[in-house]
């Protein structure tokens, strides 16, 4: 069961605000979600080897090699608001 | 220090240590980008460190090898098959909203690394490393202290850069063998070329997970465990944990409270006040909602690649401190000090002694007059002026009795002004050997011109015996003043029976 106190956590870990209406909508959904994909439960999966991911591929590496980096005002440009050399944020607290 | 007042409390230190090492890469552990130190803010970033939609990380693959001799190293064992895991927060040095770390599968697990005390104040024991993992580094954020300033500037050059995670079980017992755990680690890191350690510049970053076990009249009671922060240099852990301690004893005085009555607790350590901070709640680990990581493939390592890694290590430093006390006949604090100074310095070392035959007396002039010259121009032994071979001539004609002990020094000192030979050098400073006869004439003379201190010696006062020294540099300084006041004290003791 999926309670509202699991969605304000979890609303609260992504950084989501949702009323109160949305609460109640949010945990009845997301409890469906959590039924649907539940039924794979059902499947016997003795002996099974765990997924790490869905390509049969491993060992995909690149050299250490440098490549050039975005010029600055590139890097900053999508950000809402930078000094030119930084992004600016909100203070951050307590560290 | 601290370690004594364990021993008269009524509590035992449990301490675990999170190391963090950033790995010798040029570049960043998912994208091309530089890596060096002190680069403009913002000028060493891609889509891919910044986050931007659509951009895919792919491994390094000099990250990987260099995670993998770390941990073999580090006697761990190497797993077959590893992936990467998602660990989801939001902070603003975060580009992505999570950091590829490593969760339930990490490359390496349950290796030791062995802690000794150069001065012998504890046992050698091996402490334990539960894992090692491979993950990328966070940015930077700088918050501006001034009043008025409400904004934090974040630099994500740091962001992407590969990092070891390397996590001790709780097998230490006082901040003396915490530091003595992080001398022993940095040292083996750096034999391995595989970090800088540099704390400075954040190349090594310490977390302690500290709490005690105290003995009370119903049993041993364990505190609640918290993680200090914010320690940056080695005597800074030391400190820190020696407060917390003592906090956490008090505070159990105070409460009662022990370990589980409350969640886990982070503090940061203030260098300045000299004490620990509460800060943020952390959040429990399954808060972080890991997950594979889709964008990267998982990494197989053959059981050949293992055997290759581990043969490939080389001779590392507690290797090297035994076979230096074995093989040259120097003390284990004579070999710590000189492994520390780095392979190159034990080369020249080696070969000194090779040469002349005698390792103690090259471990001393190692020790005293190389490093002390070293130190003084801040050079490398690369840079010395003084050959391997040359100096161990001149410690081969102290050794011959061809170059008094006492005149070593000044032949030194010409070693490393001139291009001459040892044996050019001493014939060019008039240092020649006193045979026996004429240091006998010498010391009778002595005796003959010094009645005072002649009288004084047969009165008891052997420190008398010290004026002589003087009076024979003078006559000749090519004599063993040493030599000198025992001959005369002979010939006074003689004289007297």
């Amino acid at each position: 069961m999926i309670t509202r106190d699991d969605v304000l956590k979890v609303s609260l870990l992504a950084r989501l605000q949702l009323d109160e209406q949305h609460l109640d909508l949010m945990a009845e959904q997301l409890a469906r979600i959590v039924q649907y994909v539940d039924q794979l439960a059902e499947v016997d999966t003795t002996g099974v080897e765990p997924m790490a991911h869905p390509f049969e591929l491993t060992n995909v590496f690149r050299d250490d090699q440098l490549r050039p980096s975005l010029p600055r005002e590139q890097a900053l440009g999508g950000a809402p608001r930078t000094d030119g050399e930084c992004f600016l944020v909100p203070a951050v607290l307590g560290e | 220090m601290a370690s004594d007042v364990s021993a008269e409390t009524p509590y035992d230190i449990v301490i675990g240590l999170e190391v963090h090492v950033q790995l010798l890469t040029k570049t960043k552990l998912f994208c091309g980008c530089s890596t060096a130190f002190g680069a403009p803010p913002n000028t060493q970033t891609c889509p891919v460190c910044l986050g931007l939609p659509g951009a895919l990380p792919v491994m390094n693959r000099e990250a990987f090898e260099l995670a993998l001799r770390t941990a073999a190293a580090l006697n761990c064992r190497l797993a077959p098959f590893t992936k990467w895991d998602r660990k989801q927060y939001y902070y603003p040095d975060l580009p992505k909203g999570y950091q590829i770390s490593q969760y339930d599968l990490p490359f390496s697990s349950e290796g030791y690394l062995t802690i000794f005390d150069p001065k012998g104040r504890f046992e050698p024991r091996p402490i334990r490393i539960q894992r090692v993992h491979l993950e990328e580094d966070a940015g930077k954020s700088m918050h501006d202290e001034q009043a008025g300033r409400a904004d934090s500037r974040i630099d994500l050059n740091r962001a992407g850069t590969p990092l070891l995670e390397i996590v001790s079980y709780p097998d230490l017992r006082s901040p003396a063998e915490a530091k003595a755990y992080l001398t022993e680690l940095k040292l083996l890191l750096t034999y391995l070329g595989v970090s800088d350690c540099n704390m400075q510049e954040g190349s090594l970053r310490v977390d302690a997970n500290v709490n005690l076990h105290v003995r009370t009249p119903d049993g041993v009671v364990p505190t609640p465990i918290v993680e200090v922060k914010n320690m940056n240099s080695f005597r800074a852990v030391e400190r820190g944990i020696a407060y917390e301690a003592e906090r956490q004893y008090r505070v159990f005085q105070e409460t009662g409270k022990r370990l589980g009555d409350v969640p886990k607790q982070t503090r940061g350590w203030d260098e300045t006040a000299g004490v620990t901070k509460a800060q943020r709640e952390k959040e429990e680990s399954s808060d972080y909602r890991y997950f594979p990581d889709p964008d990267l493939v998982p990494v197989t390592v053959s059981e050949e690649k293992m055997r290759q890694v581990r043969d490939q290590l080389g001779e590392l430093p507690a290797a090297l401190r035994e076979r230096l006390q074995t093989q040259y006949g120097i003390t284990l604090y004579d070999s710590d000090v000189l492994v520390n100074q780095g392979r190159a310095v034990v080369d020249y070392y080696i070969d000194v002694a090779n040469r002349c035959g005698d390792g103690k007396l090259a471990a001393n002039w190692m020790q005293q007059d190389v490093m002390r010259t070293l130190n003084e121009r801040g050079i490398t032994i690369g840079e010395f002026p003084i050959s391997s071979a040359r100096l161990a001539e001149m410690l081969s004609l102290i050794r011959g009795g061809d170059l008094p002990g006492n005149r070593g020094r000044e032949v030194f000192e010409r070693l490393l002004t001139t291009d001459e030979s040892a044996a050019e050098a001493v014939a060019a400073l008039g240092i020649t050997k006193v045979d026996q006869s004429e240091l006998e004439e010498l010391c009778r003379q002595l005796i003959a011109e010094n009645p005072k201190v002649v009288a004084d010696v047969k009165a008891g006062k052997l420190k008398a015996a010290g004026a002589f020294i003087g009076a024979a540099k003078k006559k000749n300084p090519n004599v063993d003043p040493v030599q000198v006041k025992d001959l005369c004290l002979e010939i006074i003791a003689a004289d007297n029976g």
